[in-house]
C-alpha cells in the first residue's frame, strides 16, 4: 500500500523533494509558500542529511543552487512570484551553462509586490524566458496537491535528462489547499551519473568548466544552436496534458494550474445542460500541447481560454489552432479567483449570445 | 455522496481546524476531500473560512461559490454566506450572538447555541467541535467515529488530554439539532 496522507500543496511538495532525492535546497520565504522551508526545517533533521539553508536573499538562493548544480548536486529552490522575478538573472546563467535544478513558484497575484492571493500572471515570464537571452525552461503546471509532489520527481528527472533548468508553475491555492496526496517511495542519493560535474579534476580526464561566457560569437552561436536542438527535443518527446470528455467536443476550454480545476466544474455544469463542453490541460506549459490543441480546434464551433491573468497562454492556444476556430479568453485578475458559474456566464454570453438552449 | 460545505467565523474560532478534522475524517473512510482556506489578511485577525468538500467521486473545483451547507459562527459570515446556500441547502450558525437570523425560505434553517453550549462546557474553545456535531447530525457527511480519529490526527499531541472534552462537545452539538426551519 502505497503511502497516503492529507497534506498542503506547500508541504506534498516539500516531503516529495526529499523523497526524489534532492540534495540541497536554498530558498527565502514568501508568501504563499513559506510551508515549503518551513517543513524541510522541520522535517530533514529527522531523516535526511540533505542541506536546507535560509538563503540571506532569492537572489543569493538561485546563485547557491548554480553553485551546487554545477558540482552535481539535486537542488531547487521555491519561491513566489517576486522573489521569482529576482531570480531571473540566475535562471539564464544555469540555462546557459546547462545545469539541471528545479524551480518552483507558488505564483501570486501581481504585478510589483501585489497580493498574497492565487494568480497565474507568471506565464509568460515561465514560458517565454524571464532572463536574458535565447533560453527556455522546461514549465510543468500542478493542479492538484498530488502533482505537487509527482511533479518534483518528473522535474528533476527532465532536469537531468536535458541539463536544463525545470520550472514548477504552481500558485497560492494549489499551494495552500489540503487533499490526499500518495508519496512515492524514497529514492535514493546521487543516482545520476554526472561526468560534467566540477568535482575535483582526476588525473584520467579532462578538466570540466561551466561557464555561460563565450567572447567568441560564434562559440556562442554554437551553445545557441545546441540549446535550440535541446528544446526542438523536448518539444518532441516530452509534451504532456490530460483532457476531458473531449470525443464529443464542441466547445472546448483550455486552462491549466488552478483554473483547469474550476474549468473541469465549468464542463460539468455544461453537460448537466446538455452543451457539450471539453477541457484541455495542459500540464507542461512548454513544451506546450500544440498537436492536440490544434486537432481539437478543427471539429468544434469555438474555444474558451481561461486565466487568473490578462491573456497570456491564450497567445499559445491561438497560434495552435491558427484560426480554425474563434478563441475567446476569461480571466480575473490581482489574486481573484472566479467561480465555476461565472465562467460559465461568460461562456454563455460569448458563445451562445441568441443561440436557443 | 457529494458534500460541499465552507465554515466561516472570526479568526481564532477554529473554523480552519474543524474543516481539518472533516477532511481526515473523510479520507478515513476512503472518500475524497480537500480542504480550501483563506489564508490572506484573514489569517492577521478578523474572519476566515474555509471551503470542504467531501465525495465518493473525485473532486474538480476546490473554489466554489454555491453550497450544499454553510456554518456560520458570527453574524458577519451569516450575513456574507446565507445567499450562497444551494435552494434546499442547510444553514447552521451559532444563534448565541446573532442579531439579525437569516430569513431564506428555501433553504433549511439550523439555529445551534453553540457558544451558550461551550460556556456551560467551560470552553470556549470547543465551540467549533459543537458545530461541528451539529454539521454531523444534519448531513451524515461522515460516522462520529470518523471525526474522532480525524481530531487525533488535527490535535498536537501535547492537547490530546482534550480529546474527552472534545468528544463530549461534539455529543452536545449531535443534540442540540431540534428545532428545523424550512
Amino acid at each position: 500500500m502505497p503511502e497516503v496522507r492529507l497534506m498542503k500543496g506547500n508541504e506534498a511538495l516539500a516531503e516529495a523533494a526529499i523523497r526524489a532525492g534532492c540534495d540541497a535546497y536554498f530558498g527565502y520565504p514568501i508568501t504563499p509558500q513559506s510551508e515549503v522551508l518551513e517543513y524541510l526545517s522541520r522535517e530533514v533533521p529527522k531523516k535526511s542529511n540533505m542541506v536546507v539553508l535560509q538563503a540571506e536573499s532569492e537572489i543569493a538562493s538561485i546563485n547557491m543552487i548554480y553553485g551546487a548544480a554545477g558540482a552535481g548536486k539535486r537542488a531547487m529552490t521555491t519561491s513566489s512570484s517576486p522573489g521569482i522575478s529576482l531570480m531571473q538573472e540566475g535562471l539564464s546563467y544555469i540555462a546557459s551553462a546547462e545545469l539541471p535544478c528545479l524551480v518552483v513558484n507558488v505564483n501570486r497575484g501581481g504585478p510589483g509586490l501585489g497580493t498574497i492571493q492565487p494568480a497565474q500572471g507568471d506565464y509568460f515570464q515561465a514560458t517565454k524566458g524571464g532572463g536574458h537571452g535565447d533560453y527556455k525552461l522546461i514549465v510543468l503546471a500542478p493542479s492538484s496537491v498530488q502533482e505537487m509532489a509527482d511533479h518534483v520527481r518528473l522535474g528533476f528527472e527532465f532536469a537531468d535528462k536535458y541539463r536544463n533548468p525545470v520550472m514548477i508553475l504552481s500558485d497560492g491555492a494549489i499551494g495552500q489547499m489540503m487533499e490526499k496526496v500518495e508519496l512515492f517511495d524514497q529514492l535514493p542519493r546521487d543516482m545520476v551519473k554526472k561526468p560534467w560535474a566540477t568535482t575535483g579534476k582526476a588525473k584520467n580526464r579532462e578538466r570540466n568548466i561551466i561557464t555561460s561566457l563565450h567572447i567568441d560569437p560564434y562559440d556562442m552561436e554554437k551553445i545557441n544552436l545546441r540549446l535550440q536542438e535541446k528544446y526542438k527535443q523536448i518539444m518532441e518527446n516530452e509534451v504532456r496534458y490530460q483532457s476531458f470528455q473531449i470525443d464529443d467536443v464542441e466547445y472546448l476550454l483550455v486552462a491549466y494550474g488552478l483554473s483547469a480545476r474550476i474549468c473541469q466544474k465549468v464542463v460539468e455544469i455544461g453537460r448537466e445542460k446538455g452543451i457539450k463542453l471539453g477541457l484541455i490541460r495542459p500540464i507542461t506549459l512548454f513544451p506546450f500541447p500544440w498537436n492536440i490543441i490544434r486537432s481539437v480546434s478543427e471539429r468544434v464551433k469555438g474555444i474558451l481560454d481561461v486565466e487568473l491573468n490578462s491573456g497570456q497562454m491564450v497567445e499559445d492556444v491561438r497560434l495552435a489552432v491558427e484560426g480554425r476556430a474563434q478563441v475567446k479568453f476569461y480571466g480575473r485578475m490581482g489574486g481573484v479567483i472566479p467561480s465555476p458559474e461565472e465562467i460559465f456566464e461568460n461562456f454563455e454570453k460569448e458563445f451562445l449570445k441568441g443561440e436557443a438552449l | 455522496m457529494k458534500q460541499e460545505a465552507i465554515f466561516s467565523g472570526f479568526g481564532g474560532q477554529g473554523v480552519l481546524s474543524m474543516g481539518m478534522v472533516l477532511c481526515y475524517a473523510g479520507m478515513k473512510e476512503g472518500k475524497e476531500v480537500c480542504w480550501m482556506p483563506s489564508y490572506g489578511p484573514e489569517m492577521r485577525g478578523g474572519t476566515a473560512n474555509c471551503i470542504i468538500i467531501v465525495s465518493d467521486t473525485l473532486i474538480s473545483s476546490p473554489i466554489i461559490s454555491r453550497f450544499d451547507t454553510v456554518i456560520a459562527l458570527n453574524q458577519p459570515s451569516v450575513d456574507k454566506f446565507e445567499s450562497a446556500v444551494k435552494p434546499g441547502g442547510n444553514l447552521i450558525y451559532d444563534s448565541t450572538n446573532i442579531i439579525n437570523p437569516p430569513t431564506r425560505t428555501d433553504i433549511n434553517i439550523f439555529p445551534i447555541p453553540g457558544s451558550a453550549e461551550a460556556v456551560k462546557l467551560n470552553n470556549m474553545k470547543v465551540l467549533n467541535m459543537i458545530m461541528l456535531g451539529a454539521f454531523l447530525q444534519i448531513t451524515n457527511t461522515v460516522l462520529v467515529e470518523s471525526a474522532l480519529l480525524g481530531l487525533k490526527e488535527v490535535l498536537p499531541e501535547r492537547y490530546h488530554k482534550l480529546i474527552p472534552l472534545n468528544k463530549q462537545a461534539l455529543e452536545v452539538g449531535i443534540k442540540s439539532v431540534s428545532v428545523v426551519t424550512t
